[in-house]
């Protein structure tokens, strides 16, 4: 055990010095993760609100649906989106596979359902509450859902980490999709899948620590900004 | 106090409207007149109907059978644009005091410019002005409920529902609101108002309708149905009965 | 506080949002774990993108689903280890033509302990048989790769089907090389591997070679260019260029100078 604590330190050591190498990596990994959690907020949000709202048959089976979506097994979601960006695909003339939006496609689809689903959880109690009001203001279950998502802002931001954890640490989509090509598609996760089938085990869990400790740095600066937010009472609102 | 309310929007009536749930009458209304001039105040024990009428007033709840009408016509959108209502628990937007006024001026399609001058006037009268940026949420009681009262009067109704909002404030608060309330009344905005408090009926009151078991038992002016009531239940609940 | 916020995450965006490398050519290789996890590519590459220009995007798969994804039109050059199915592929017309590139050799890999004795012999079918009348456990790929199929032949020829003892003391992984071996590793179990990933395996534990040198352990490595006119998409000229650089005198001695430890992974053997 002795070469894989010396191990563990040369990596540690590796991440601390800021090896370009290892950054970039990291950097990609971000830089689709964060984009994919804001495409998926811009699609589910409305999506959860409107359906906290809106009164139709089959409602509580489109729930039961999106909820059952937020375990969507990645490597389907990969193996599907896949299919799509295939050359031999309905989408294969865009040439996306093996590219970063690939992988961001990929996560959009997994972490839609989380956003949504919790979107409609917490604009549903929220609703609940502000339903006379609003019917009385003369505001209509449709134009309610701004109104609704904006109130609900700083518990959305709770929705929003969960499909950022979700994305980040997903590896069985973005590995399809992405090819893991070194300098184009290698992310962290990827990375550790590699290095783990290279032996190569303390670098692995060295990435995982930085995997871990993004997740916790995101998590903390999120909350530190909701909760000033919260603090200022919303002066600017 | 004005004496002739040209602009409240004309009387508002009800006509055999029923609210029926699982084989029992919540609200039984024959029929209903109201257009007097001052606060009429809908007094009842709990359970009397008096919150369902004052919702089917607003359309906020359709009548199983019966219609309501406003100045003669069926209750329409226009109708409801000139009416406001405040409930029991003020149902404040989670944002800024300024900004709850600011949402329903918004929507009534002021520029912003004279918004920001309306929000400051609003404020000022309900004494909020040192308040205008804090959130919403974290005012008292009292002060929450003087902030709903302030968005209902920004959308300039001809009527003004309060459903119960001195309920759960102490005699301090409950006079500001009442000072509000009467303020309101005397500036002609038609004021339609649920309590089970007889004392602040007798306050408030110009028309009071006695309401038990979802009926409306006695409707005229408050000092008579106050002081020389003539049926039995309202009798019983002057009299400070628990009438249930 | 929310227009910072916002300013904060336009900023951010910004910077996440910076193009990678947009307008540089390149193809896409379909290849297999054991060439990207010995550290080949990353040695040989650089020369051929500094001589032209071209980056050489490798997808290490097992090489059936890098024949898949190359019938799929997903990859511009193939370059695997089965040669039968590289026969089939381009005889069907995926792909153009097919080129010996460099061969290295599988081994026996084992627990120290030696279970079956197989130890110390160059005979794979009777070691593979000591193994099967031991019922010592076995970490097959399972994953139809190229070293999974080589497996498959060397229990054909010594008689044996192990999928009947599956789930018993044959366990196949259905996962690439490197898992493979950590599975073998984690439960001391025979496996077969190419010597390469052998080689660069950080994670060996109590494993060993334990057979080697007996000439069907072969391992031959092909490269073939995908058909543009099944995909027109593929990018030919470029995978073209790849391939003569491959199998040409650049390519060949760059893959001969690839050593670890002073060991040669790969051995050139273009015609």
């Amino acid at each position: 055990m002795q070469g894989f604590a010396s191990e563990f330190a040369t990596a540690t050591t590796l991440i601390l010095t800021g090896d370009p190498e290892l950054w970039s990596i990291v950097l990609l990994s971000m830089r689709v993760s964060v984009f994919a959690v804001l495409i998926s907020a811009v699609i589910g949000m409305p999506i959860g609100a409107a359906l906290a709202v809106a009164r139709f048959p089959g409602r509580r089976a489109t729930i039961v649906l999106m909820n059952a979506l937020m375990g969507l097994p990645p490597v389907v979601v990969g193996l599907l989106v896949y299919l799509m960006l295939s050359r031999s695909g309905p989408l294969g003339v865009l040439e996306l596979l093996y590219t970063p939006t690939a992988m961001i496609i990929a996560q959009v689809v997994l972490v839609t359902p989380i956003i949504a689903a919790l979107t409609r959880q917490v604009v549903e109690l929220l609703a609940e509450e502000y339903a006379e009001q609003l019917r009385s203001l003369g505001v209509s279950r449709l134009a309610s859902v701004p109104v609704l998502l904006w109130d609900a802002r700083l518990a959305l931001v709770t929705a929003l980490l969960a499909g950022f954890g979700r994305a980040i640490a997903e590896v069985g989509a973005v590995i399809i999709v992405g090819g893991n090509i070194n300098h184009v598609t290698r992310v962290m996760t990827t990375t550790i899948a590699l290095e783990t089938s290279r032996g190569n085990l303390a670098l692995a869990l060295a990435l995982g620590a930085i995997l871990i400790g993004i997740a916790v740095a995101v998590n903390a600066l999120v909350s530190a900004l909701s909760l000033r937010a919260e603090q200022e009472g919303l002066r600017h609102a | 106090m004005r004496d002739f309310p040209t602009e409240n929007g004309g009387a508002l009536q009800v006509e055999n409207i029923q609210i029926a749930r699982n084989g029992t009458a919540l609200l039984d209304v024959p029929s209903l007149r109201l257009d007097g001039p001052g606060p009429t105040l809908l007094l009842g024990p709990n359970g009397a109907g008096k919150s369902l009428l004052l919702r089917c007033l607003h359309g906020l709840i359709t009548p199983d059978r019966g219609r309501v009408l406003q100045g003669g016509e069926l209750l329409n959108q226009a109708h409801r644009a000139r009416q406001a209502m405040v409930f029991q628990r003020p149902v404040l937007l989670r944002r800024s005091v300024a900004a709850n006024l600011d949402f329903v001026l918004k929507r009534k399609g002021f520029p912003r410019a004279t918004r920001k001058h309306q929000i400051a006037e609003l404020l000022a009268e309900g004494g909020l002005s040192d308040k205008a940026r804090q959130s919403a949420r974290s005012l008292s009681g009292g002060e929450a409920q003087r902030l709903s009262i302030l968005r209902a009067l920004a959308l300039s109704p001809d009527t003004l529902f309060l459903d119960e909002p001195t309920s759960a404030l102490d005699p301090t608060a409950t006079q500001t609101i009442e000072k509000m309330i009467l303020r309101a009344s005397s500036r002609g905005v038609r004021i339609l108002m649920v309590t089970h408090d007889i004392g602040q009926a007798r306050r408030l009151a110009a028309d009071v309708v006695m309401m038990q078991g979802g009926h409306v038992v006695e409707h005229g002016a408050a000092r008579r149905v106050l002081n020389a009531p003539e049926s039995a239940a309202a009798r019983r609940y002057l009299a400070g009965g628990l009438v249930t | 506080m929310i227009r910072n916020l916002i300013r904060a995450a336009s900023v951010s965006l910004g910077l996440l949002a910076l193009p990678a490398n947009a307008e540089e050519p390149f193809i896409v290789v379909q290849s297999t774990t054991s060439t990207q996890n010995s550290g080949l590519f990353e040695h040989i590459l650089p020369w051929f993108e500094a001589e032209t220009g071209i980056d050489v995007r490798v997808v290490a798969v097992g090489t059936g689903q890098a024949i898949k994804n190359a019938v799929n039109g997903d990859g511009d050059v193939l370059l695997v280890h089965s040669k039968a199915d590289e026969d089939r592929f381009v005889a069907e017309g995926w792909g153009v033509e097919r080129f010996d590139v460099m061969y290295n050799d599988f081994v026996l890999v084992g627990p120290r302990t030696d279970p079956a004795g197989v130890k110390g012999g160059d005979d794979i079918t009777g070691a593979l048989t000591a193994i099967f009348d031991a019922e010592a456990p076995f970490a097959s790929r399972g994953d139809d790769s190229g070293t999974h199929k080589a497996e498959i032949r060397f229990w054909a020829d010594a008689g044996i089907d192990p999928t009947d003892a599956s789930g018993t003391w044959y366990r196949e992984t259905g996962s690439g090389m490197g898992a493979t071996l950590n599975v073998a590793g984690g439960m001391g179990a025979y496996a077969l591997t190419d010597r390469a990933t052998w080689l660069t395996f950080g994670n060996r534990g109590d494993l060993e070679i334990l057979v080697e040198g007996d000439p069907r352990l072969f391992n031959q490595y092909g490269v073939i260019l995908v058909n543009s006119e099944r995909h027109p998409g593929v990018r030919a000229a470029a995978g073209q260029r790849f391939i003569d650089w491959l199998i040409g005198p650049d390519g060949q001695s760059a893959i001969e100078t690839y050593t670890l430890d002073g060991e040669q992974l790969f051995f050139p053997n273009a015609e």
